[in-house]
């Protein structure tokens, strides 16, 4: 069987696999709807957090990221693993223990304001929106890649799948859904790992596979000689430097990570406070899994890469070679760059990849409209050629979806990629739609404009509201805007800057009121989003690190305004009288586990 | 009743903030702060520099570590303070 037939095996059975949970799991109340009806395992809802967690970016082009990164990829596995244990210890445990259904649920009742519970909305839909669409783009172009239909047709397919166990299941829906994406996104990314690590080591572990040997023996020791030799810095050394500026970037992701609401508000779904913590340990754990792989799969993709291309003869295949001084291309280059995701300038004209630091032309590789091909029958470009001596590009996301074919093996597993990366990306997308469904139906309808809503009648909205948030992704995911990729990374920011510190303060200080919550969100959000807006939209060539302030960049500057939220927080907070008796008294009993089954809140 | 709260929070948060210096250390610490200084031991037997491996990888399962001895330990606070939840 071909590539595309398992592919295509794979994709309809864990479709099929997908319906037939949402199926079994339709909510029949809003609190299965929203929260599962708080009655999920902590081993279940570790998984569908993980699942929820790791995205099409995780899965697909985390790794690659990290290959063409070295050390520089690590603010990313600290910063998205790291955020875990501030929402382990910081967190979940009390808002699971205060016991209802959102994070603006939790803001706008502690600091009994609806000026505040507006706010979180706002952030809760701005961030989950801009996440979203990356979702969907990446179902599209998993379809694209392997299935050879179009991104839109994908997209549409993804659209219709999501809108199914979402609208039916909810919460509840989705979280079964999650735990079976766990499970095929995990042994999609392991397999190919393994094989590799097999390869190149003999171990079958790639968490020590990629490091172990004496010396100069290990795959990353001799990443490292090739480095040298090619005129690269060291892989372990590469994006090190600016120290602030990557402490602050890895804390702002950190912070971001455990301010984001569709990961919070996994924790609610749990039945016990106790539960909430073991939840915790489970998701971390199987995330770990994903995270300490893939910096394995980045050291092994990147030495097979360098080790295969370079002074390769671009026109030599490997049965075509009588000359032993020649070095035949593999044929996974060419498959790849069939596809467009890998180019050759011949700079020098001697037929030979010449690999080195630096871009081979300017931007993403515009192919000649005609397919016309060079003298050694590679594709034309009609880029710019660069000063640098390298004359390859190489798109970073191949790391993950090249592997298997790279390392020779068979056709399932690399369909079993392309289910892996469509099971990340659904069950991201499932996630965040359900914070913004919840957002409207709940947040804004039953607890703003129509309080007097029946339980029927919030259900009914909240269905409403998921599709029209599926139709808003799938148009963002078929037609996304430019800014669209430039949003998502700062989404970290954005929360770190405005929730974490709002949330936190509501916890830890039963002194801290509206004013002092507000005003620190304000600022916080004012300040992140206006460093962004600077730096990436009004004046994209001032964005260098002589011109950052403090040398931090626009994507670390989310740690500064967490700071300026809570030191304004507490200025202000404390220039006005405390916040009444009855929540100062919700704030003590969030503390203690005792008592979970009954909500914390009075007025519930 | 109040009394064992605020004794029960108290070690709550030395618990807390304990573990969030650990955090700290093992992830913006050693993975960035130090990590040229750790890099001039590589671990033996392997090719990794130490700090490279602390990002990479150590701090990963330090924070692992960090929420596992979390969950167990409050456990046994709420416990030993009464203050578990009802079994329902």
């Amino acid at each position: 069987m071909n590539v595309q037939a398992w592919t295509t095996l794979f994709v309809v059975l864990t479709f099929g696999l997908y319906t037939a949970i949402a199926w079994w799991s339709r909510a029949s109340s809003t609190r299965e709807f929203y929260v599962a009806g708080k009655g999920v395992s902590p081993l279940a809802n570790g998984m569908a957090t993980a699942a929820d967690w790791m995205s099409a970016a995780s899965f697909i082009s985390m790794a690659g990221i990290i290959a063409f990164s070295g050390y520089g990829g690590s603010v990313y596995l600290m910063g998205w693993t790291g955020g875990y244990v501030l929402l382990a210890v910081l967190l979940a445990p009390f808002l699971r223990k205060f016991g209802k259904f959102t994070v603006p649920d939790f803001v706008g009742d502690r600091y009994e304001s609806n000026t505040v519970r507006f706010l979180a909305v706002i952030c809760a839909l701005f961030v989950s929106f801009t996440y979203v669409a990356g979702q969907m783009r990446g179902v599209g172009v998993v379809f694209g890649r392997f299935l050879e239909v179009p991104v839109e047709t994908g997209v549409l397919v993804g659209m219709a799948i999501v809108l199914f166990y979402a609208v039916l299941g909810g919460m509840k829906g989705i979280t079964y859904t999650q735990v079976a994406q766990y499970c095929v996104l995990i042994f999609a990314f392991m397999v190919p790992a393994i094989f590799l690590s097999l390869r190149f080591s003999g171990l079958p572990v790639p968490q020590l596979g990629f490091g172990l040997g004496s010396e100069g023996e290990s795959v990353l020791a001799k990443l490292e000689g090739l480095d040298r030799e090619l005129g690269f810095t060291p892989y372990t050394d590469q994006g090190g430097g600016n120290i602030l500026n990557l402490f602050a970037i890895t804390l702002a992701l950190m912070v971001g990570t455990a301010g984001l609401p569709h990961v919070i508000v996994r924790f609610f779904t749990v039945p016990k406070v106790r539960d909430a913590r073991t939840s915790a340990l489970w998701a971390i754990f199987f995330i770990a899994l994903l995270y300490t792989t893939a910096p394995a799969i980045a050291v092994f993709a990147r030495y097979n890469l360098m080790e295969s291309v370079r002074d390769a003869s671009w026109s030599a295949s490997a049965d075509s070679i009588a000359d032993e001084s020649v070095k035949p291309l593999p044929e996974w280059v060419r498959s790849w760059e069939d596809i467009g995701l890998i180019a050759w300038v011949d700079k020098d004209g001697d037929g030979e990849v010449d690999y080195a630091p630096g871009a081979a032309f300017v931007g993403k590789p515009s192919f000649s409209k005609e397919d016309d091909r060079g003298v050694f029958g590679e594709r034309l470009v009609e880029n710019v050629p660069t000063e640098a001596k390298n004359e390859l590009y190489v798109d970073r996301d191949i790391m993950v979806l090249a592997n298997p074919e790279i390392s020779g093996l068979p056709n399932w597993v690399v369909a079993l990629v392309a289910a892996g990366g469509l099971a990340a990306a659904l069950s991201t997308a499932a996630g965040l739609l359900l914070v913004v469904s919840t957002s409207i139906s709940h947040d804004l309808l039953k607890r703003g404009v129509f309080p007097n809503i029946s339980e029927k009648g919030e259900l009914r909205a909240a269905r409403i509201a998921i599709v029209g948030a599926v139709v808003v992704a799938g148009w963002l995911g078929i037609d996304p805007p430019g800014f669209v990729a430039e949003v998502v990374a700062f989404a970290f920011g954005l929360a770190a800057s405005t929730f974490f510190p709002a949330i936190v303060l509501g916890i830890f200080s039963t002194r801290m009121n509206k004013q002092g919550a507000a005003s620190g969100m304000i600022v916080g959000l004012l300040f992140t989003a206006s460093a962004i807006v600077w730096f990436r939209f009004l004046h994209p060539e001032l964005d260098s690190p002589e011109h950052w302030w403090l040398g931090i960049g626009p994507k670390g500057i989310g740690s500064v305004g967490m700071v300026l939220n809570f030191l304004v927080s507490l200025a202000v907070g404390s220039c006005f009288p405390p916040p009444s008796a009855q929540t100062q008294e919700m704030v003590r009993s969030i503390r203690v586990p005792k008592g979970s089954g009954r909500p914390a809140s009075p007025n519930h | 009743m109040e009394q064992t709260h605020a004794r029960y929070w108290t070690r709550v948060l030395r618990l807390t903030g304990g573990l969030l210096g650990v955090w700290f250390l093992a992830g913006l610490g050693a993975g960035v702060l130090f990590k040229e200084q750790l890099d001039a031991i590589t671990i033996p037997g392997t090719g990794f520099p130490l700090g490279f491996w602390m990002a990479q990888q150590g701090s990963i399962l330090v924070f692992v570590l960090i929420i596992w001895w979390y969950a167990r330990k409050m456990r046994a606070l709420d416990r030993e303070s009464g203050v578990e939840e009802d079994d329902q």
